[in-house]
């Protein structure tokens, strides 16, 4: 073969292996999400909105651990994103060159792939040890802290797209930073913000780790604060591991419940986002 | 005239009094505003740093009593025994490292042929939605990669691939003591599969977007004489960005070692060494998940507080490394 044909052919060969493994990848999506929907679905019934998790062999469904949920995500979003909000503004604003800021960004970084169990260890040395029990605000404490560094990265990356035309023009009209910032710059980059946070909310939904040892898991239904709490994610990951088959059942429909949720928030943020550039 | 034209000053001078006051006090309101506001986003900031320095003297203190007991012996010891209260990290460590490993070993390579089928070969109009795919991939919360691993992988696993790397290795010295029997179905391998999936979306991602600095004109002119699309990708792309891709590879790398709940379902929590990498194993993060809240006596709760601070230093290392060789990117590209 002369050289030519035989780096035409290694050519063709590496980019064959490129296609493949974007076939191998789209494969296991593929894969995934078909035996979820398919598990799913047939476990999917109304009783799994109405009913709090049942005693093994009974039925039930899964009110409890849906709402407790719900509560801990809002909560945990509601402590945690005005610090990444307030922290990201002074990052972009305040400090855009300050060394302050070059060493934040660097631990904020770090922290945003930090393993979700260690920050789970650290809220239940600084709450559980110091309370003598398990309860819903450890849980929600522990995903307020994985939302803090989503909620900054994107601040500071969205206040820093807003135009320094448009600060200049408030300052020559005699306008403070805070009220620049408040009225124009979170104005300017709104959409922005918002998809952080849906970013985060998608992040922390689906969070189990942190919550086995911090909120614990409650087999009725609770809305006390200061108890133990189910979660989708804590009760999916008991349930599945059960030799149960009713138990294993619920813990596929949680799981395509959170699924749903996460996948539907991340595809909204990318919407907003994607409206962002265009605009 | 005069009679009328001095209230009327005086009214006025009084205006313009009023007017100076509010003024000064609007000023003044403005600067303090600016100042509180000032102080409260520059307190935010710091308390992200307060955060991690919290994480890490809470770890250290919770973990105290254990490594008082075992000292440095605890990182390598591999006894773990809840009822005489040996406690040892070996296996852990072994379990996350290797299962971390393999996960690279698999992702890394596909993820870069992900990333140059999107950013050479595909067509423009499939661009966006097959990256939109790979990145939902991302998106799937980590326990579901655990029940799917679990009930769907493992049986197949079992059924088809171990068992043919058993028989097909048996023969081979050194790789049949790796591939050795029974087929568990659960194991380090699994779940190293597992984490590979889970990892492909971030290697993918962010091998694209640092193959995306790369300057078109770089690429045509060696196109222009008379490159392959192969040699363009290998001698051009991938050298340019090479700093860029070995820090997504440790990105993801840090995401493997810290991932808890994924490989809790299929790691098949085993203290022990296995030399065959299809038995069953463990990681730090499964065993944290699996066993403290079970854990009862002070020395097994900060046993396993230990772990979580050996693998909080572990990740910590190696993403600060990924970001410095992702910023160096950064920076080639701003020049």
């Amino acid at each position: 073969m002369s050289l030519a044909a035989t780096r035409k052919a290694r050519s063709a060969l590496a980019m064959g292996a490129c296609i493949g493994s974007a076939a191998l990848g789209l494969l296991a999506l593929a894969l995934i999400l078909g035996a979820l929907l398919w598990n799913g679905f047939t476990s999917l019934n109304l009783a799994v909105f109405t009913q709090n998790t049942p005693p093994p062999g009974a039925t039930g469904g899964l009110l409890n651990a849906i709402v407790g949920s719900l509560i801990m995500t809002v909560l945990g979003v509601a402590l945690g994103a005005p610090l990444g909000l307030f922290a990201g503004t002074y990052m972009a604003e305040y400090g855009r060159h300050a060394k302050l800021t070059m060493v934040v960004r660097f631990i904020n970084d770090i922290l945003l792939s930090a393993p979700s169990i260690v920050i789970g260890l650290f809220v239940y040395e600084i709450t559980v040890v110091r309370i003598g029990h398990f309860s819903a605000i450890a849980g929600a404490l522990s995903l307020a802290l994985l939302v803090v560094p989503v909620v900054v990265r994107t601040t500071e990356d969205m206040l820093n797209l807003v135009p320094g035309g448009l600060r200049e023009a408030s300052i020559a009209l005699g306008l403070p930073r805070a009220l620049i910032i408040r009225h124009i710059a979170y104005k300017a980059a709104r959409s922005g913000l918002i998809t952080g946070l849906l970013l985060a909310v998608a992040r922390v939904s689906g969070e189990t780790a942190p919550l086995l040892f911090t909120a614990l898991n409650n087999q009725f239904f609770s809305a006390n604060l200061n108890a133990p709490m189910a979660s989708l994610p804590v009760v999916i990951f008991q349930f599945a591991l059960s030799p149960y088959k009713d138990w294993q059942n619920l813990a596929w429909a949680g799981a395509l419940l959170i699924t749903t949720a996460v996948l539907a928030l991340s595809v909204t943020a990318r919407i907003l986002g994607a409206q962002k550039t265009m605009k | 005239m005069t009679e009328t034209a001095a209230p009327q000053r005086a009214k006025a001078s009084f205006d313009a009094r009023a007017l100076i006051v509010s003024r000064e006090a609007a000023l003044k309101r403005f600067e303090l505003g600016d100042r509180a506001f000032h102080t409260l986003t520059k307190s935010s900031a710091i308390a992200v740093l307060v955060l991690l320095g919290g994480v890490i003297i809470s770890l250290i203190h919770g973990s105290a009593p254990a490594l008082r007991e075992f000292g440095f012996g605890f990182l390598t010891s591999q006894s773990w025994n809840p009822v005489t209260e040996k406690f040892g990290a070996g296996p852990a460590i072994y379990g996350t490292l290797l299962t971390s490993f393999i996960a690279l070993l698999i992702a890394a390579p596909v993820g870069f042929g992900i990333a140059v089928f999107l950013t050479e070969i595909c067509p423009f109009q499939l661009r966006r939605p097959i990256g939109v795919a790979v990145e939902l991939l991302a998106g799937i919360p980590s326990i579901i990669y655990g029940i799917w691993g679990m009930f769907i992988l493992a049986p197949v696993l079992q059924a088809t691939l171990q068992p043919w790397l058993i028989a097909g290795f048996a023969d081979v010295p050194l790789l049949n003591d790796l591939f050795a029997g029974p087929p568990y179905g659960i194991g380090i391998f699994t779940a190293s599969i597992i984490l590979a999936i889970m990892i492909l979306p971030l290697i993918a991602s962010i091998s694209r977007d640092v193959f995306a600095t790369v300057p078109t004109v770089l690429k045509e002119a060696a196109f222009g004489v008379g490159c392959t699309r192969w040699e363009v990708v290998r001698r051009i792309v991938m050298p340019y960005t090479g700093a860029g891709l070995i820090g997504g590879v440790m990105l993801a790398l840090g995401r493997a070692l810290g991932e808890t709940m994924a490989v809790t379902f299929v790691i098949g929590n085993a203290h022990k060494i296995h030399p065959s990498i299809l038995g069953p194993g463990t990681t730090i993060s499964a065993t944290i998940a699996n066993e403290f809240t079970e854990a009862d006596g002070v020395l097994y709760t900060s046993s396993l507080i230990a772990l979580g601070l050996v693998l909080f230093i572990i990740t910590f290392v190696v993403l600060a490394a990924s970001r410095l060789m992702l910023a160096r990117i950064k920076r080639q590209e701003g020049r």
